[in-house]
């Protein structure tokens, strides 16, 4: 699998540090590491709702506070 | 408000407007003949002896502006029928001397180069004159002048002489493409190669982002620039230019402060790799210190790399204050990464040249960057990341000592004392331009306050530590 977390100013300014420090974590707690593959992309044309991130081309709006859930739900349950 | 300091600018500006309103359009080749009369109409020349030699100058600055990246030719260029032939005597007494009893330029020559006619008016014996300058300065009327080409005054490298028609000719082995020149040349007979044609052929390749994605990445002096607009509205521009997306050349600095800092513990002793004048400088002037300058690529390669890393259709364009940046693009080690590289000048031409009013547009925005890549733009601003990014990274036994070299002069006297060991320092920041980067000659504007601009969008930035700036990249 693989997760593209937007890196562009946009998404930068809402958080997508946090979210991708916030996937790190949890693909590492949950020894996810040789299934996820985690990248990034510095924009998917979607700034108004990013944080944009892309789960093999789906597109996802996440934001800091979410990113339990969306793992939970968009990540764990696909694999 | 202005949107450059000289009407040289301005001139070159109009040129560079007219080539890509055309390339737009498609039609540069029927008409890049008619630019020149676009821009000199009427019979009433304005700016040389006749409008048909104001037209002649117009056609060799359309060539110029029609550079390609490939075609091997020099990014610095006279245009020799534009050079005024300006005096270059050197030291001379001129009208101003009342030939006064005191003879203090007779006293202060240590040459005995100074004598008096019948009158007691000076005279300099050129066979023995060294150009030092002390009479001129000791002379009470200010009566001695220094008749010194503009050009050769701010190449303070020497790479500008005469060539046998008395225009200015460049040693191409010396020059490091700094751009002083171009900027202080009254004629603007010299000028730097535009390679905007590139990069309005990528754009529109690109096709709006469906073919290939064109990344505009932009040096952080660009918070000095476009004063009449905000800099939001400039990344909107951009965007409706054609870019795909804006990225902060300051990330890249990031990176380079990181791994720099690295480097030096490692080495000792290092000098920066960011400016491409300061590094082809040391290439021509000192080649034993070649291998003491960092194998960090700079910010801007930097950057590129990982963008073409994560992005298989990307194409990137570097937007800055820079002519020799211009160069650094066609290095073999830097080609793969960057496809064409512009100054603020140019980009205000295709803005313009595609009617795009930038302070009637919605604010984008910008932030990649944390407030240390930022400062990589001015004097000073790539010691103290490299201070930090030590300080980040737990590093508390090595004490930097930076040597921070303001201008080219500076440089050459810190790297001269480095070829003979006398160099109280572990760091060279060198940096051709003074003031660093904001004084670059592709700049819109130069002035004073640049520096306070780059500082205050530094603290803008959302991200405050080099770490944090960097950890979104993998």
């Amino acid at each position: 699998m693989k997760i593209t977390v937007c890196i562009g100013s946009a998404c930068h300014l809402k958080g997508s540090r946090q979210v991708v420090t916030g996937l790190q974590y949890l693909i590492a707690q949950h020894g996810l590491g040789d299934l996820v593959e985690l990248g990034g992309t510095f924009c998917m044309g979607k700034c108004q709702e990013g944080v944009c991130v892309n789960v093999d081309e789906e597109f996802f709006s996440v934001s800091p506070s979410t990113v339990d859930e969306f793992f939970t739900k968009q990540v764990l349950t696909r694999l | 408000m202005r949107k450059f300091d000289t009407k040289v600018q301005h001139l070159k500006y109009k040129v560079l407007r007219e080539v890509a309103r055309e390339a737009w359009n498609g039609t540069l080749l029927e008409n890049a003949l008619d630019i020149p009369k676009k821009i000199v109409p009427g019979k009433q020349p304005t700016m040389r002896c006749c409008v048909y030699k104001e037209r002649a100058i117009l056609g060799e600055r359309i060539k110029i502006a029609m550079g390609r990246t490939d075609d091997g030719k020099h990014v610095i260029e006279v245009i020799d029928i534009a050079c005024d032939e300006c005096p270059a005597a050197g030291y001379e007494v001129t009208d101003s001397c009342r030939g006064c009893l005191a003879h203090r330029c007779e006293d202060v020559c240590k040459r005995g180069a100074i004598s008096f006619d019948h009158n007691h008016v000076a005279h300099i014996d050129k066979t023995k004159c060294v150009e030092c300058g002390q009479c001129a300065k000791v002379c009470p009327f200010a009566a001695i002048a220094n008749r010194k080409r503009p050009c050769q005054n701010a190449c303070k490298i020497k790479a500008i002489s005469m060539d046998e028609n008395k225009a200015a000719k460049i040693d191409y082995d010396k020059c490091i493409s700094c751009g002083a020149c171009v900027y202080q040349c009254p004629w603007g007979a010299i000028t730097d190669r535009s390679y905007i044609l590139d990069v309005i052929d990528m754009i529109r390749e690109s096709e709006g982002g469906k073919n290939t994605k064109v990344y505009a990445v932009v040096a952080p002096s660009i918070s000095s620039q476009f004063a009449y607009a905000k800099l939001g509205q400039v990344i909107t521009g951009l965007k409706e230019l054609g870019f795909f997306t804006v990225v902060e050349a300051a990330l890249g600095a990031d990176m380079v402060a990181l791994s720099e800092s690295k480097e030096l513990v490692e080495k000792g002793f290092l000098t920066s790799s960011c400016c491409p004048a300061f590094v082809k400088y040391i290439k021509s002037a000192f080649p034993e210190l070649v291998p003491l300058v960092s194998h960090n690529p700079s910010p801007m390669t930097a950057i590129a790399k990982y963008i073409k890393q994560i992005t298989p259709n990307a194409k990137v364009v570097f937007i800055g204050p820079c002519t020799a940046k211009k160069g650094e693009v066609q290095l073999e080690e830097v080609r793969p990464y960057v496809d064409a590289a512009m100054t603020f000048e140019e980009l205000q031409a295709l803005f313009d040249s595609r009617d795009i009013d930038i302070t009637t547009l919605a604010e984008g925005v910008l932030d990649n960057a944390s407030y240390f890549g930022r400062i990589f733009a001015r004097s000073g601003g790539l010691s103290d990341s490299v201070k930090q990014a030590l300080k980040e990274q737990g590093i508390e036994d090595f004490p930097l000592k930076a040597a921070v070299c303001d201008g080219i002069e500076a440089c050459r006297t810190a790297l001269l004392k480095k070829s003979k060991n006398l160099l109280d320092a572990n760091f060279i920041e060198g940096m051709a331009c003074m003031g660093g980067c904001i004084n670059g000659a592709g700049c819109l504007t130069h002035g004073e306050k640049n520096k306070a601009e780059v500082d205050k969008y530094g603290m803008e930035a959302y991200e405050k530590s080099i770490t944090d700036a960097v950890s979104v990249l993998k």
